[in-house]
């Protein structure tokens, strides 16, 4: 296995009397796009300020690209991206102005194109408050990756964007993966962390309740496959129908629905029943437990006493 | 040009651009200046030889302890502070840029005030031209310095405001900066005003630069050099980037430390 990137080893943050995050460890291989997960409160922002260097950890060990954020925060700014969830610019500033002078911190050439890559070539004067939400994000995203960093934390960056923008922002994302940059996402959002994460981890109660692909989290949960089924002379909706390994049924709308521990079986037994009731199929979905699935039953299950 | 100088040069246009800035710089200090010359200076004798030391001491506290301190909580609050230490940006240069702009601005006022001043309204002129930027540079010093001690220190701009008007409000009664001599005081008040920097800074710009002695201004350029580079050096340990990390490195009242060198001047008795 390739030498990791970014390497937490039971670190520990406390604030005051609160433990927000206790001992975690984890490693982030290069190149790869690594998600935190959690609730409000799990600790992730906690997390990832520690290894941005902007908190003291109170125990463990941190290394990215083995600096230590801690003792050496200088080396370690030319080496993250940071794209920072509670963060801002001074309103006064222009898109261009800002680029100019975190490029000129970095000691690199500004990255006008950027701006145009992240569509805001025609606000580079626009002062910082004229920004919308997603300008603003993006803005940020922009001046994170100016300086071509091997490392790039990105706390909730499609909070606020409209679809478009999160899809060119999703493309941007995969775009960086290829070139080598390793990604921590930190996100709410289930859905993207699915489709652009290698890995992620779930923390909750500042704890790693879970770590692994998104496949094989998903893989090893309890969840259950729904299968909705709808029919031209809806045979299926008349009266109660089990199926084999299918243990739930609900009906909604026009499909009937069942919840199966085995996709195959199941799906062959309505098909098989529905031959013989001679009522032809008009839709069959198959869903497979998603990410949020799981991360809502490890949540739970966090959460009981 | 390098990243201190790109961040002075964005810093001195926002004092332009920011409203707020741009009322406490140049309106506001420039707007009480044509007021108090053209009332003042024909109902009061006293006012016109100490009209130019006042207004520029009136354009220095304005620039400084209204504007200043709130710039940097506003920062604090808003995740700006945050952007700036990812990027990799001193703390010290956070201190700095924003005293040296007011710096700038405030020496444009002054330029105005010093060129219309004598000719418009009838002000003496200053007779030691160096005195006078020496004597501005200390003034500025020790009131920008108190001013981003203040930003600093204070947890939330309505507190900021408290501590800059606490300063300010005195100073525009005790400090002689509105025309009243502050020697026509009784000498209770006349004490209380040495604890106000804008005090020494009026009298540091009343005295070498007006009488083209050095010795009348040296015991008040002393005390506002120690209490600016006292109040600069504490500002820049008691930093913080945000008002959650509670990394400061020590108490916020250590920031009285600031008041020692007027305290020393109460001492000697002015």
């Amino acid at each position: 296995m390739a030498e990791s990137v970014v390497s937490v080893e039971q670190l520990t943050k406390r604030y005051g009397d609160l433990v927000a995050v206790d001992q975690i460890s984890f490693a982030i291989r290069p190149g790869e796009v690594f998600g935190l997960l959690g609730p409000n409160g799990a600790g992730k922002t906690s997390t990832l300020e520690c290894l941005e260097g902007l908190r003291t950890p109170d125990g463990g060990a941190l290394r990215i690209l083995g600096v230590d954020p801690v003792r050496h925060p200088r080396k370690l700014r030319d080496l993250i991206g940071v794209q920072l969830q509670s963060a801002s610019l001074p309103d006064t500033i222009r898109v261009d102005e800002a680029m100019r002078l975190f490029c000129a911190y970095h000691g690199v050439p500004p990255r006008y194109d950027l701006l145009e890559r992240m569509h805001l070539g025609a606000k580079a004067h626009a002062q910082y408050h004229e920004l919308s939400a997603g300008q603003q994000r993006r803005l940020a995203l922009a001046l994170a990756v100016a300086h071509d960093p091997p490392v790039l934390f990105l706390d909730e960056p499609t909070a606020g964007l409209d679809v478009p923008a999160r899809v060119e922002l999703h493309a941007l994302i995969r775009e960086l993966q290829a070139g080598e940059t390793t990604i921590i996402l930190a996100t709410h959002d289930m859905a993207e962390a699915e489709e652009l994460a290698d890995r992620v981890a779930i923390l909750l109660r500042g704890r790693v309740a879970a770590t692994g692909s998104p496949l094989e989290l998903t893989a090893t949960g309890a969840a259950l496959t729904k299968i909705s089924v709808r029919t031209q002379d809806g045979c299926l909706l008349d009266a109660p129908v089990t199926f084999t390994a299918a243990q739930q049924a609900a009906t909604k709308g026009e499909y009937a629905i069942y919840f199966s521990e085995d996709t195959a079986q199941t799906v062959a037994a309505i098909l098989a029943y529905l031959a013989a009731q001679s009522d032809p199929l008009v839709d069959l979905r198959v869903e497979r437990p998603s990410l949020e699935d799981r991360f809502l039953e490890i949540v739970t299950e966090g959460a009981a006493p | 040009m390098s990243a201190f100088a790109q961040h002075l040069a964005f810093a001195f246009r926002t004092g332009i651009r920011n409203r707020t800035l741009l009322l406490l710089n140049y309106l506001f200090p420039l707007g009480f200046y044509l007021l108090m010359a053209l009332l003042m200076g024909r109902i009061n004798p006293l006012f016109p030889p100490i009209m130019l030391p006042s207004m520029i001491t009136f354009a220095i506290v304005a620039s400084t302890l209204l504007g200043l301190p709130d710039e940097l909580v506003t920062a604090r609050e808003a995740g700006i502070l945050r952007s700036y230490k990812i990027n990799g940006v001193p703390a010290v240069y956070l201190v700095i840029i924003p005293a040296l702009t007011t710096g700038l601005h405030g020496a444009l006022v002054s330029a105005i005030i010093c060129l219309t001043g004598p000719s418009l309204f009838g002000a003496s002129p200053p007779t030691d031209w160096l005195g006078l930027i020496i004597c501005f540079a200390a003034a500025w010093l020790a009131l920008a310095g108190l001013a981003v001690l203040i930003g600093v220190i204070s947890p939330s701009t309505r507190v900021t405001v408290l501590w800059s008007q606490l300063v300010f409000l005195p100073s525009m009664i005790l400090g002689g900066v509105t025309g009243v001599p502050a020697d026509l005081l009784p000498e209770g008040l006349q004490r209380l005003a040495l604890l106000l920097p804008p005090t020494w800074a009026m009298r540091a710009l009343n005295g070498w630069p007006m009488s083209g002695v050095l010795g009348a201004s040296s015991t008040a350029l002393a005390i506002l050099v120690a209490g600016g580079l006292l109040a600069f050096g504490l500002a820049v340990y008691l930093f913080s980037w945000d008002r959650h990390s509670g990394s400061r490195r020590a108490n916020p009242l250590l920031a009285l430390l600031a008041l020692a060198p007027y305290v020393v001047g109460v001492l000697l008795g002015g």
